[in-house]
């Protein structure tokens, strides 16, 4: 089983995807995200998945779960970078990815944060 | 195979093999095929009957000749003449030998050559039908352009009749501009669209929910009355998806999101100010 | 035409199918999008297997209707089976514990789609995807 690294940057998370997530990597992703939001003090998360060719079910649940999870821990996450193709499979399959905030790319990702900081003051 | 009929073979490819100046004369004469075309399909075919009889040299040859024809324009009949002359021209050899067993011989080899004819005629069509989608293909990227309307604000202007397989085209091209120019809003605008069924009305949607997914925010301009009569009676749910009347106002709105002010939308002074970063 | 089959019986061989599907549906012509369809699907049956029989197998094969290739795949293992397939299909509808969108969504993702199972007697599930 591959881990997947969490760079910080401030008090933002990125999580960049790189590899072909197996069930048992998600859920251990899972797990260290929500630790190292609380160690680290973070109040944002940025999950890259530029790199995933597929978002299946159980991948789509991983980021609704990681979304809701840091929301309670004070930190917004945003997922970034999107496939178009990924996108139209999820529609097709009924993944809504309720809770879920997106944006196009990185930068973006970050802007967003920004605002959502902003705006709580 | 009885004995008599491996005489009749063996006298046929004789004929097929000594004989070949003037075979290929006479074969190129009837189909109007170039002489060294028609040699290299002698050579094959002779290897094949002389050898174990295996055919895929021969086949692939044909299937070269075929296709370039499909290209070329010929029709099929000119296509398939090139094989089936094959038949006239080694009858004369096989009336000029006089023998029974090289007649035999013939109606064996005449069999293989009606084989090998209808294989030309198969990959034709084939060939005829890849040239077909390729071309519909090439319409279809041809009728829908993805236009950039401002920095982040991209339009899909759609004319014509929307077929299921042309709105997904135009929608998976959407999408990837998104990405591509990092884009976060686009307008669909359906002025030129006279009509939309259930599934094309579903592919509009779904291609909403999916740059949603993605990041960007779909806004579809220029509904007409009949459309949204469809859509309403059909029962489709098109929920909180932004809608304007026409195009302009589209962009207005997606400018507005975007950050940019728009004074007095309908006289087109457009005051700038766009939100960095 | 002949098949590959790949065994089901870890979460790593579930990737490995992934994998051997993403290149075939690439080697067929399929478009990226229907790539991605089949790929996904192939994941959630690929996880059903798993979760709900503990193992079995898929077999990968290219098929054809002449001009148009397509990739089907036929998953089958020997677990409890399922008892009300309609019941099955619909969305939402879970007993391992997901989001219960693995057979009513990767039904959505493929164009054909076949199911055979009885209580104790396996299930057999063919998905095919044709090429545009």
């Amino acid at each position: 089983m591959e881990r997947v690294p969490i760079l910080k940057l401030g008090d933002i998370l990125i999580v960049s995807i790189q590899i072909d997530l197996d069930d048992q990597s998600v859920l251990t992703l899972q797990e260290d995200l929500a630790e190292t939001v609380v160690s680290r003090g973070a109040r944002g998360v940025i999950i890259d998945i530029t790199a995933v060719e597929i978002v299946d079910s159980f991948i789509g649940r991983m980021l609704s779960t990681i979304a809701a999870m840091t929301r309670m821990l004070d930190a917004e996450t945003v997922v970034v970078g999107m496939r178009p193709a990924v996108a139209i499979t999820l529609v097709e399959l009924g993944l809504s990815l309720g809770g879920v905030r997106t944006a196009l790319n990185l930068e973006k990702g970050v802007v967003m944060l920004e605002h959502a900081r902003s705006a709580e003051g | 195979m009885t004995v008599p009929a491996d005489a009749a073979r063996r006298r046929i490819v004789e004929i097929f093999t000594s004989q070949e100046e003037p075979l290929l004369r006479r074969w190129s004469q009837i189909s109007g095929a170039p002489i060294d075309e028609l040699r290299d399909l002698h050579q094959a075919l002779r290897t094949a009957l002389v050898g174990d009889a295996d055919l895929a040299d021969v086949r692939g040859l044909l299937g070269e000749l075929s296709r370039s024809r499909a290209r070329q324009g010929y029709t099929p009949s000119d296509t398939a003449r090139v094989v089936f002359s094959l038949k006239e021209a080694v009858y004369e050899q096989v009336e000029a030998d006089g023998q029974t067993e090289a007649l035999r011989g013939f109606a064996w080899l005449s069999r293989l050559i009606d084989d090998l004819g209808l294989f030309t005629f198969e990959t034709y069509s084939a060939a005829r039908e890849k040239i077909i989608i390729d071309q519909a293909e090439q319409l279809l990227e041809l009728s829908t352009p993805v236009v950039k309307l401002w920095e982040g604000i991209v339009a899909v202007p759609l004319v014509g009749t929307l077929d299921s397989a042309r709105t997904q085209v135009v929608m998976e091209k959407l999408l990837q501009t998104l990405v591509d120019t990092g884009s976060e809003h686009a307008v669909i605008d359906i002025t030129g669209v006279p009509a939309v069924d259930t599934e094309v009305a579903q592919h509009l949607l779904k291609t909403v929910v999916a740059a949603r997914l993605m990041g960007a925010e779909c806004v579809i301009s220029g509904i007409r009355p009949q459309i949204a009569h469809t859509i309403v009676t059909l029962g489709i749910e098109f929920g909180d998806i932004v809608t304007k009347a026409s195009l302009a106002d589209a962009l207005a709105y997606a400018l507005t999101r975007s950050g940019v002010q728009v004074k007095g939308a309908a006289t087109t002074r457009v005051a700038v100010r766009a939100e960095r970063g | 035409m002949s098949g590959q089959e790949l065994p089901i019986a870890t979460n790593g061989d579930v990737v490995l199918v992934r994998q051997k599907v993403r290149s075939v549906a690439a080697e067929i012509g399929l478009s990226l999008v229907d790539q991605t369809k089949i790929v996904t699907a192939a994941s959630e049956l690929a996880r059903n297997v798993l979760v709900h029989a503990g193992g079995g197998r898929v077999e990968v094969e290219k098929v054809s209707t002449g001009l148009r290739p397509g990739l089907r795949l036929v998953f089958s293992d020997e677990g409890p089976g399922i008892s009300d397939i309609a019941q099955a299909m619909t969305d939402g509808f879970t007993t391992g514990g997901g989001l219960g969108l693995g057979l009513s969504g990767s039904r959505r993702l493929v164009d054909e789609f076949d199911l055979v199972s009885a209580p104790g007697e396996g299930t057999r599930i063919m998905v095919t995807k044709w090429a545009r």
